[in-house]
């Protein structure tokens, strides 16, 4: 076998684990998609974001709080081996409740997270007056906010030329504009046909985002995916305003404030239509009106990958043992959880029994 | 550098630029204005502060982002000179304002 692994995608999941994987000293080959694929990871808003997450599932949860906690320390060996700054920020992250409706359905959901997770998700429910002192320039309409000091942002795009350096620094070889056709099982591995040819390893991962159901039947597995359209809109620099990211509005940290949150089944369009831009910026004017005269410069739709129940998959083939598929549309968050827990726990090298919870057995419970 | 072409439009209108008047060809965009009037430099960037002057002049590139009458990050390329009118460098990114 030529490689030890290889990694099927070449977004943020496949090069997170590509990367953990190379580190570890294994030889690793990345087959990515060309410019035309369907790129959830060069369209995502940067959000590393715990709060909320699992409230109805503990694991994930659990799972979302070890990845940030994991990810100081991840920032600071990417860049130390990189040299490429990502502005990764663990500020602490708002999100807003417009109404009393939304407050108490916050506060229900932030305490399953709590509970959920024993206790180390911390949270503070803010209410205008105690928000307005943080944020200066929150609309009167903002009845309040949920606060979380486990969240943060990143650089997206920074990321993820990190760790394609990262890569490039751990000798991982990295095939782009690739489409994979086939994949055979052999004695000890898999061999994979694709645009470059046939490449042979001992393992496959399959991280393709959408095309992980295509690619998991090839290895015995059924990987439920659904398309989730998020449009965002990005406008011209500014003074710094805001110095924690929330869940629709972030100012980066060269001044542009992007804006988004949108959730749509839109098919395989990833365009972007007038009427969900539309209500975006209403929603961003009306918790910060000061927004309201501020020129936007882009903006685009990007498809994230989801599953059924918004939880991520993380499944070993049971017909094909070796092969692995990694299903999640939080590639941002669990980055530092895939560089490190789950690319030991793919290697074998080290133990992760969170990770059996996010098997798709999940979907296949029989209703009583 | 830049100088006007032989059929240009002979009416004119004073604008401001910083802290010196000029008179301008009635009708071009202010970048143009400011080339023709060979200032030097028109903002510095918000990330690394260097010195930027008009670049594309059709609305694509961003860099010719000035103040005008007071209201800063403005396309200099497509803005159309007018008689009085007050330009001014913007150093970095722009100030949001509460309107509230």
């Amino acid at each position: 076998m030529e490689y030890d692994f290889i990694v099927a995608g070449g977004g943020l999941v496949g090069s997170a684990i590509a990367y953990g994987l190379a580190r570890q000293k294994h030889r690793v080959a990345v087959l990515d998609g060309g410019d035309r694929s369907f790129r959830a990871s060069r369209g995502n808003f940067g959000l590393v974001w715990v709060q909320g997450k699992g409230a109805d599932f503990a694991p994930y949860a659990q799972w979302t709080g070890l990845a940030a906690g994991l990810w100081p320390r991840f920032v600071e060996e990417l860049e130390t081996e990189t040299g490429v700054v990502i502005d990764y920020q663990r500020s602490g992250g708002m999100h807003f409740c417009l109404n009393g409706a939304e407050w108490d359905e916050r506060v229900q959901e932030m305490e399953k997270v709590r509970q959920h997770t024993n206790g180390s998700f911390t949270y503070e429910m803010l209410n205008h007056a105690q928000l307005k002192k943080q944020i200066p320039q929150i609309s009167r309409a903002v009845v309040g906010a949920s606060y979380s000091p486990l969240d943060g942002h990143v650089n997206p795009l920074y990321l993820l030329q990190a760790l394609q350096q990262g890569m490039d620094y751990h000798k991982v070889h990295y095939f782009p504009g690739q489409s994979i056709d086939r994949i055979e099982t052999q004695q000890g591995g898999f061999l994979v046909h694709s645009t470059q040819g046939t490449l042979s390893a001992e393992k496959i991962v399959i991280c393709a985002g959408l095309d992980n159901r295509r690619l998991g039947e090839m290895l015995g597995m059924d990987i439920p995916v659904i398309v989730d359209r998020g449009q965002i809109m990005i406008t011209e620099r500014m003074q710094p305003f805001l110095n924690l990211p929330t869940l629709h509005v972030r100012q980066t940290a060269e001044g542009t404030v992007q804006i988004g949150y949108s959730h749509e089944d839109a098919g395989l369009d990833d365009g972007t239509s007038p009427s969900v831009l539309k209500t975006l910026a209403g929603r961003a004017v009306s918790m910060f009106p000061l927004l309201a005269r501020v020129n936007l410069v882009r903006a685009w739709g990007a498809l994230r990958v989801m599953t059924p129940d918004h939880n991520p998959i993380y499944q070993q083939s049971a017909s094909c043992p070796g092969a692995f598929a990694v299903t999640c549309h939080s590639g941002v968050t669990l980055a530092a959880m895939h560089a490190g827990p789950v690319a030991g726990w793919i290697a074998g090298s080290s133990e992760l029994d969170l990770v059996n919870q996010f098997s798709t057995d999940r979907f296949n419970v029989s209703p009583a | 550098m830049f100088r006007l072409l032989e059929d240009s439009a002979t009416d004119t209108v004073t604008v401001r630029i910083e802290d010196r008047e000029y008179d301008v060809p009635a009708g071009i965009s202010v970048a143009a204005a400011v080339l023709l009037c060979a200032v030097n430099k028109l903002r510095n960037t918000p990330v690394s502060g260097s010195p930027r002057l008009p670049y594309c002049m059709m609305g694509i590139c961003f860099d010719c982002l000035v103040s005008i009458d007071g209201v800063p990050n403005r396309q200099a390329c497509q803005v159309e000179v007018a008689q009085n009118m007050t330009i001014e460098y913007q150093q970095g990114a722009a100030e949001l304002q509460q309107r509230e």
